[in-house]
């Protein structure tokens, strides 16, 4: 039990040979440091709050009760809700062929799984509408049919998950790469079925690793602008996120509106950043305990 | 650790997994990012090389290129700074910044877009003093430069850190056994094991900013040949039905991406080759 803390002090005690800069060369990195970080990250935080109150709490609690301003967030949330649960369900598949077992090819598969990462925002919608378009493949055959993709919110919902597919399994693959196989072979020689293994074996073990995931992933599904707003067709009322809602209300010089919505989803990333924090803190506490469990073996 | 047996079917559920993570990639990326390249196949060379090597599209590209050059460039100054002085200084509040550094990945781009607008324009807080200089902040290339800072930021942050905070001790201690003052031991001892993660966070950083689109397009202006960007240019394109003319772009830029993907990963293995052989 003592192991991590120990080697931690050892750490802090003996690190001062040729490692610490004097006093003040550290406290001026330091404040560059911060004065940087202000103006970069604290500045538009505090723009978007300020702005969205500027005319009083009553204009701004107005402005997210616009009839418009609800039915964005409402698909705002839908689309997650469909987005997220998705590609969860595929990062722990993917995470289990890739975690738990070897086969040829598998550096390619996490690249193409990567892939999506490196595709501009735009593009990733643009390919939909080479899909659902009417110049499109399928999209003659659904027009007949007379089915809506495009500018609807099914692509809206293809986009999304486009964007946010591998950050449920990206976050996942090294957690359960670190956790090994043993427990889930222990499991399955004692007579566990493949599934009561996964659920009360590998689940508690990776908890955090996908509830990390989760969190990132929703953040993007919610926050998504570019490749939303290729599919969507802004269609106000109907076809329109929270960002989208914001894009408009701000080209149309609705600034304190604008913002309003705009610092719904600046909360949504403070929010997010928090319960980061405290995943990473709670993988952080599960390291230690097995650590120290396999210390005690 | 145990030695890797013949381990490999003692669990179940691989043929159904891969099965799955297979079908599901194909059907939701695989497919519909190959329809770019089919629709590009089928368009013909001219009408191909007509589209990319417009005056207007050739503008967005240098637009786009160097304006994610320079502010890739200006993190990595500055993010290697932030990343040293958190992983390697105590100081109140460090916990809550540390966090905070995360801000760009967590915003959407839409809200980024408009606050640093609001920033950045000729009244707003920082812009209002930029015009007294003479500077215009917003609808400019320099904009530009400052909504990309503002996202590239956390990739060089977050690849610098944890090696920083793996750094043996023992390794600055040599130097200093040795006789080196501290700026040797930095020149020539920490940045040569800190120039493969801060080229990988450059290229990230490069990468992302090159396909940026929502907290641009607010800042920039859009003016055609001046401060239109690549991703902005098949949007219009798009938006004007041309749509031979935004896949040829967009397949241009999505080869030059995959180049870069294709670039850290090599950066990414050769580093970790290092950290093998020591």
């Amino acid at each position: 039990m003592l192991t991590p803390v120990k080697s931690l002090s050892a750490k802090t005690t003996r690190s001062t040979l040729g490692r610490t800069e004097s006093g003040p060369v550290k406290w001026v990195l330091i404040a560059i440091a911060l004065v940087f970080l202000a103006f970069v990250l604290l500045l538009p935080l505090a723009c978007v709050l300020t702005t969205a109150l500027n005319k009083g709490l009553a204009v701004y609690f107005k402005s997210i009760q616009d009839p418009n301003a609800l039915s964005a967030i409402r698909l705002t949330l839908l689309t997650a809700l469909v987005a997220v649960p998705l590609n969860m369900i595929f990062g722990i598949a993917a995470s289990w062929a890739i975690a738990k077992f070897d086969f040829r090819g598998k550096n390619f598969l996490l690249t193409l799984i990567d892939l999506p990462l490196s595709v501009s925002p735009v593009i990733s919608g643009m390919i939909f509408v080479l899909i659902f378009g009417a110049q499109g493949l399928l999209g003659p055959g659904l027009i007949e049919h007379g089915i809506k993709v495009l500018f609807a919110p099914p692509a809206i919902i293809l986009a999304t998950i486009f964007v946010t597919f591998p950050m449920v399994a990206r976050e996942l693959i090294p957690v359960m790469k670190a956790q090994g196989s043993e427990e889930e072979e222990a499991a399955i020689t004692l007579g566990a079925s493949g599934f009561k293994t996964f659920w009360l074996v590998t689940l508690p073990n990776i908890k955090w690793g996908l509830l990390y995931g989760v969190i990132l992933c929703n953040a993007r599904a919610m926050g998504e602008f570019g490749a939303v707003s290729v599919v969507s067709g802004h269609i106000r009322g109907q076809t329109n996120t929270l960002p989208l809602h914001i894009e408009i209300l701000y080209n149309e010089y609705h600034f304190t509106a604008a913002f309003a919505a705009a610092s719904l989803l600046a909360m949504l990333a403070i929010v997010t950043l928090i319960a980061k924090s405290l995943v990473e803190a709670g993988m952080h506490r599960q390291i230690q305990l097995s650590q120290s469990d396999n210390g005690e073996k | 650790m145990s030695p890797k047996l013949k381990k490999t079917r003692v669990l179940p559920g691989f043929q159904l997994s891969l099965g799955y993570t297979i079908f599901y990639l194909s059907l939701l990326v695989l497919i519909p990012l190959s329809m770019l390249f089919f629709k590009t196949a089928t368009m013909g060379f001219p009408d191909f090389w007509e589209a990319v090597s417009s005056p207007r599209t050739l503008a967005a590209y240098r637009v786009s290129f160097s304006a994610a050059f320079i502010a890739a460039g200006i993190n990595v100054v500055f993010g290697f700074l932030v990343a040293w002085v958190l992983a390697r200084y105590s100081f109140p509040g460090k916990k809550i910044i540390d966090a905070f550094v995360d801000f760009p990945f967590a915003l959407p781009t839409a809200v980024a877009g408009i606050a640093l607008t609001t920033i950045y324009a000729p009244n707003g807080w920082v812009g209002q003093y930029l015009e007294k200089f003479g500077i215009q902040g917003a609808y400019s290339f320099l904009g530009i430069v400052i909504a990309l800072t503002f996202i590239g930021l956390p990739f060089i942050v977050r690849t610098v850190q944890p090696v920083l905070e793996d750094l043996d001790p023992e390794i600055e201690e040599a130097a200093a056994c040795l006789g080196a003052n501290q700026l040797q031991s930095f020149m020539k001892v920490i940045f040569p094991i800190l120039l493969p993660p801060l080229l990988t966070g450059f290229t990230l950083a490069f990468a992302r900013a090159i396909g940026e689109y929502g907290s641009v397009i607010f800042i920039a202006g859009n003016m055609p040949m001046k401060t239109e960007i690549a991703p902005l240019l098949i949007m219009t394109k798009l938006e004007q039905y041309d749509i031979a003319g935004a896949t040829a772009i967009a397949s241009v830029m999505l080869i030059f991406s995959f180049a870069l993907l294709a670039g850290t990963n090599f950066l990414q293995w050769l580093s970790s080759k290092r950290i093998g052989m020591e």
